[in-house]
């Protein structure tokens, strides 16, 4: 059985432009042990769907519209505030994608670590500032003791993101949504980390939700990957199927769009054409529709609905939202 | 007196740690950036990555003035830079810009985008408030925003957008320099080719001079003309881009290359990445001798203890400068 | 150098005249400023908005008080005993008013004038009642609210001019200088300014003469210094605490790498971004202002007689509870409408600060 299970999850903000709905039928499942990569270009809900995972979502402007997230036999989404607060920090964590914003810059890094041990675990002060460091230590911060007395502004950008990893990790928690926990680090503590997320996940059989930009780092972490598209999932498939055979004309542009480490440094990167669309006023069919190269007459009057996708070289179920991807496997050619 | 644009010599910057009391002050010294020197020419890029924490955010606020240098000199078209005063270094302001790492915080959220755009230009007393304005809608549309949203706010834009705008601003001034911190981390793949391809536009077109921070070797390696990789403070290797990519001579820069995680699950699953062991070093203790040499896995092939007991220099060797004991053909 | 814009300008790909025309359309393109999404939040909640508009009414009522066809709050009509209020419906006017005042300023006097051009004599009915000596209640409490705005004014501008600018400066600057000016803060944060005021009054009216005369110092001039000295202090210290939160941000560096000056930083770019942290405090100091001066003049350090203010009338009130007849309009009133204005100040504070911070919203 799964250990988190998301099923049709929606959440609207309603602002003063008008209400645009951020995640909109988002469903997942996800196994212990697993992980899940989420992609999807900026805007496009990632954040948010963590966010209402861990009961976050700022209300108002936020409204969870439907949707039930299923942990341990419980509805997260009906479970009372107090209960919430006891899962978050301890078998429910988040990395929070702005560390520069997340953390405090008025208290040192010791007392936001040790918040959540002494809250949850019930740590001396002493005791908690041991663990402290040791956590530090794990995210190959040199110096630990030393570095606890810090502010945040006395770190670099990349010691202030690994403070986040740090704090999230305290407790061993069950399931973990990373989101965009690498942005800041160079690619060998980058390495260090996703090491680091994944001992974790062998010895606790954590799952993890990493949200992330870089397509490295889901191609050598993430069992499956989901892709979003204007609040929507466009696409979810196994991380080797996703790569080598992209359904969905976005995430076939997104792969393109990588630069490439080895490859000609003459002329212009790939760049998917036309900007995110506008959440306020999706357009009435795909909202992919008006940047896909492939688009036609039938993409632009309804919303594709994600179906299953016939795939017989895949190495897991897929689903994607385009009818022409569907169309393109049923013959056989690869787009 | 060199020729290059910006040069920076043996650039150090020392923040006092640990705890302070009310009035005392600690003697301990963390060493962020310890002799750092490099070349800038007009029109060329300068990549610099190293590990996070090595001081390369500290390097670029050095140069720019925002933290005061500890030691070394920065000197803009022969003009010395760290020793003056805010007064002193307005004249050169024009000529050095910064882009900030962060789109959501970099930008005043109460003020407008044309606020935003005209204020280089009212520090400098440059031109009246209409022809700022209409500057300002100049740069927009440079930086490829629509100019009819100059009376828009931040938090009206998206982060891609406002990555724009934060490049708009330290285009306003006409700089000769523009030093970018991580001008793309924050960004997805997509609009992060957006980004580097108006960098490497507005690079042509205005023979810009870059001094480009960032951790994806990917982007820094479309983007640099040469690559400099620092660790613990200071230049380890030092070259121009293809070289140091195509063959890396530094112990640590090859560990770097490999740990770059690849688009492409096969190739990254297989892929082998040289594993650095042992602790990070802390700016505070640095190591004796060379930074690396607790972790590097080369370090048994140098003769006994040199790397213990010597810091190695930033040496010639081909068309690379590297801090290294191991490389034969140096001396 | 205005000149060297405009040319450069056109290599960069727009002639001036396109962008003098997109200028002009820009201005369709407003933006909207956190401001003005805050004022549409704050009009979107009801009790606050309600709050703001009592509170116009009322500043407005106050500060055009002597124009309003009031009973003069200061002529005596000698009576045995106070008068109850008369229901504006059974008198709603009457004649026979007397401008009699204490000396009042320049511009007062001019409403007055005004006043008794239009109106002439004709003067509302004690609709709320009068005191022992005869004088309209209702005339005293519009004219006492005049002098809890003025307390509640300079409080204000103390708090804006000396709190906020020492406040940012304070954090701003950080360091050594932060802690001298943050000591000093507290130093005179430890005075008892309740007993200073006692002992400055004291002496004031021991030498009150001389005082008056040679130095223009008076009880009253004494009472706004006092309330400027006291009420910036915690605006700065509040300010400050903000701006060191801020004062990392990368905007700021941002300012200081375009060689903008402190001044520039601490009004441009670090005040407005407290400002809404200011505006919340502010709502919440002038009723303690308020009641501040109340207590004072009610101990009788206060504003003198002949002028009113609303401790005033408290005392006026509380000294005619007896035991024998409950004169309950003394006390009644004035206490409504100091409790109305306090609670309609607390109530747009409240609204404030979820409409200028609605992060903040559910915390404290
Ligand atoms: N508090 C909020 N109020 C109103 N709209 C919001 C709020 N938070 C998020 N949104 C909107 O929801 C949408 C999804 O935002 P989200 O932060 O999830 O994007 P994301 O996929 O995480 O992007 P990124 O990669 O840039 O982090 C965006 O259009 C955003 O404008
Ligand atoms: N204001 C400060 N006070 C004290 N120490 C500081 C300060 N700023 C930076 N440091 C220290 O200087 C060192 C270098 O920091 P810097 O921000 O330059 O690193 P970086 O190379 O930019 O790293 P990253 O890639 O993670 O951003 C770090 O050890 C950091 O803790
Ligand atoms: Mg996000
Ligand atoms: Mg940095």
């Amino acid at each position: 059985m799964a250990l988190l299970e998301v099923r049709n999850l929606s959440v609207r903000f309603d602002t003063h432009h008008g209400s645009l709905r951020a995640v909109d039928d988002v469903s997942f499942t996800l196994d212990e042990g697993e992980t899940l990569g989420l992609v999807g270009e900026s805007g496009s809900g990632k954040s948010v769907c963590n966010l209402a995972l861990m009961g976050l979502v700022p209300r108002p402007p936020g409204v969870i519209e439907s949707g039930e997230v299923w942990f341990e036999g419980r509805d997260l989404l009906q479970l009372p505030e107090s209960e919430l607060r006891a899962l978050r920090g301890n078998s429910l964590a988040m990395i929070f994608q702005d560390p520069m914003t997340s953390l405090n810059p008025l208290l040192s890094v010791e007392r936001q670590l040790s918040e959540v041990l002494e809250v949850h675990r019930g740590l001396s002060r002493r005791q908690a500032r041991k663990q402290c460091a040791a956590a530090l230590d794990d995210v190959g911060i040199p110096e630990p003791e030393r570095r606890l007395d810090e502010f945040p502004h006395e770190l670099s950008g990349g010691m202030r993101q690994r403070v986040m990893i740090a704090m999230a990790l305290l407790c061993d928690p069950q399931i973990l949504l990373a989101d965009e926990p690498t942005t800041a680090l160079d690619v060998t503590i980058q390495a260090q980390i996703l090491e680091l997320l994944s001992d974790l996940q062998e010895r606790r059989g954590t799952a993890i939700v990493l949200v992330t930009h870089d397509l490295g780092v889901v191609a050598g972490m993430s069992d499956r990957v989901a892709v979003m598209y204007a609040g929507r999932l466009v696409e979810s498939a196994s991380t080797l199927d996703l790569f080598a055979r992209p359904a969905h004309p976005y995430t076939q542009g997104l792969l393109a769009s990588v630069p490439d480490l080895g490859g000609n440094r003459e002329g212009d990167l790939f760049s998917i054409p036309g900007s995110p669309p506008d959440l306020v006023e999706l357009p009435a069919g795909c909202a992919f529709a008006p940047r896909c190269g492939q688009v036609e007459e039938a993409c632009r009057s309804g919303p594709p609905d994600s179906l299953d996708l016939n795939d017989t070289a895949a190495h897991g179920p897929r689903r994607v939202a385009c009818p022409r991807a569907h169309a393109g496997f049923e013959t056989g050619g690869l787009l | 007196m060199s020729e290059s644009l910006l040069s920076v010599r043996e650039l150090k910057k020392h923040f006092p740690t640990g705890r302070r009391s009310f009035l005392g002050r600690s003697h301990d010294v963390l060493r962020a950036v310890d002799g750092v020197s490099f070349d800038l020419e007009r029109g060329q890029c300068l990549g610099l990555v190293g590990e996070s924490g090595c001081g390369k955010t500290t390097v670029a606020r050095t140069i720019m003035g925002l933290e005061k240098a500890s030691g070394g000199s920065v000197t803009l078209d022969g003009h010395e830079l760290t020793s003056l005063g805010r007064r002193g270094w307005l004249p050169y302001r024009t000529r050095v810009q910064m882009i900030f790492q962060d789109p959501y915080a970099s930008l005043d959220p109460r003020q407008t985008v044309a606020s935003i755009l005209t204020e280089p230009l009212a520090i400098h007393g440059r031109g009246k408030p209409k022809q700022r304005k209409l500057r300002a809608m100049a740069l927009l549309d440079v930086v490829g925003l629509n100019p009819r949203h100059i009376n828009r706010y931040p938090h009206e834009f998206s982060g891609g957008q406002r990555q724009r705008i934060g490049i708009a601003r330290a285009l306003a001034l006409e700089p000769e320099v523009l030093v970018c911190d991580e001008p793309v981390s924050a960004l997805d793949v997509s609009i992060q080719a957006q980004i580097i391809n108006l960098l490497v536009e507005l690079k042509e077109r205005f023979s810009l001079a870059y001094l480009f921070i960032a951790h994806d070797l990917a982007v820094v390696r479309h983007i640099s003309d040469t690559v400099a990789v620092m660790y613990l403070g200071r230049v380890v290797e030092m070259a121009p881009c293809d070289t140091l990519f195509e063959a890396p001579q530094h112990p640590y820069t090859r560990a770097l290359l490999s740990a770059v995680p690849l688009a492409d699950p096969l190739a990254e699953r297989q892929r082998r990445r040289i594993l650095l062991e042992g602790d990070v070093p802390s700016p505070l203790h640095p190591p004796p001798g060379c930074a690396f040499q607790g972790r590097c896995p080369d370090r048994d092939a140098v003769p006994a203890g040199r790397c213990v007991s010597e810091a190695p220099l930033l040496l010639a060797c081909g068309s690379s400068l590297v801090a290294c004991h191991l490389d034969p053909s140096r001396e | 150098m205005a000149d060297q814009a405009t040319k450069k300008m056109g290599d960069w790909g727009l002639g001036a005249g396109e962008l003098e025309r997109i200028l002009s359309e820009a201005a369709k393109h407003k933006g909207e400023s956190l401001w003005q999404d805050a004022w549409r939040r704050l009009k979107a909640n009801r009790t606050a908005w309600c709050s703001l508009c009592f509170l116009a009414l009322f500043t407005s009522v106050a500060f055009l008080a002597p124009l309003l066809p009031l009973p003069s709050p200061v002529s005596l009509d000698l009576q045995i005993e106070p008068q109850p209020p008369v229901a504006p419906w059974s008198q709603f006017g009457r004649g026979g008013f007397s401008p009699e005042y204490w000396e009042l300023s320049g511009l007062d006097q001019a409403m007055v004038r005004g006043r008794v051009a239009i109106f002439d004599d004709w003067q509302t009915a004690a609709w709320l009642g009068t005191d022992a000596k005869g004088r309209d209640i209702l005339s005293r409490i519009v004219w006492g609210s005049r002098t809890s705005m003025l307390v509640a004014l300079a409080a204000a501008l103390c708090s804006l001019a000396i709190g906020v600018t020492y406040g940012a400066l304070a954090g701003y600057l950080g360091g050594a200088v932060d802690n001298l000016m943050m000591r000093i803060v507290d130093v005179l944060y430890s005075i008892p300014f309740i007993f200073v005021v006692i002992f400055l009054i004291t002496i004031v009216n021991e030498y009150r003469t001389e005082l008056e005369d040679h130095y223009g110092i008076n009880r009253e001039v004494i009472f706004y210094l006092v309330i400027g000295a006291i009420y910036w202090l915690t605006m700065a210290r509040v300010v400050r605490g903000q701006v060191l939160s801020l004062r990392h941000a990368e905007f700021i560096d941002a300012a200081r790498q375009l060689g903008a000056s402190t001044a520039r930083i601490v009004f441009v770019h670090l005040v407005p971004n407290v400002l809404s942290i200011v505006i919340v405090y502010l709502t919440l100091t002038i009723p303690a202002v308020m009641l501040f001066e109340a207590f004072l003049s009610f101990l009788g350090l206060g504003i003198e007689p002949p002028k009113v203010s609303w401790g005033l009338l408290a005392v006026d009130g509380s000294e005619m509870v007896n035991p024998v007849r409950i004169y309950w309009w003394l006390v009644v009133f004035p206490a409504a409408a100091m409790g109305a204005t306090l609670l309609a100040l607390n109530l747009v504070g409240d609204g404030l600060r979820d409409a200028l911070d609605p992060k903040l919203r559910g915390q404290s």
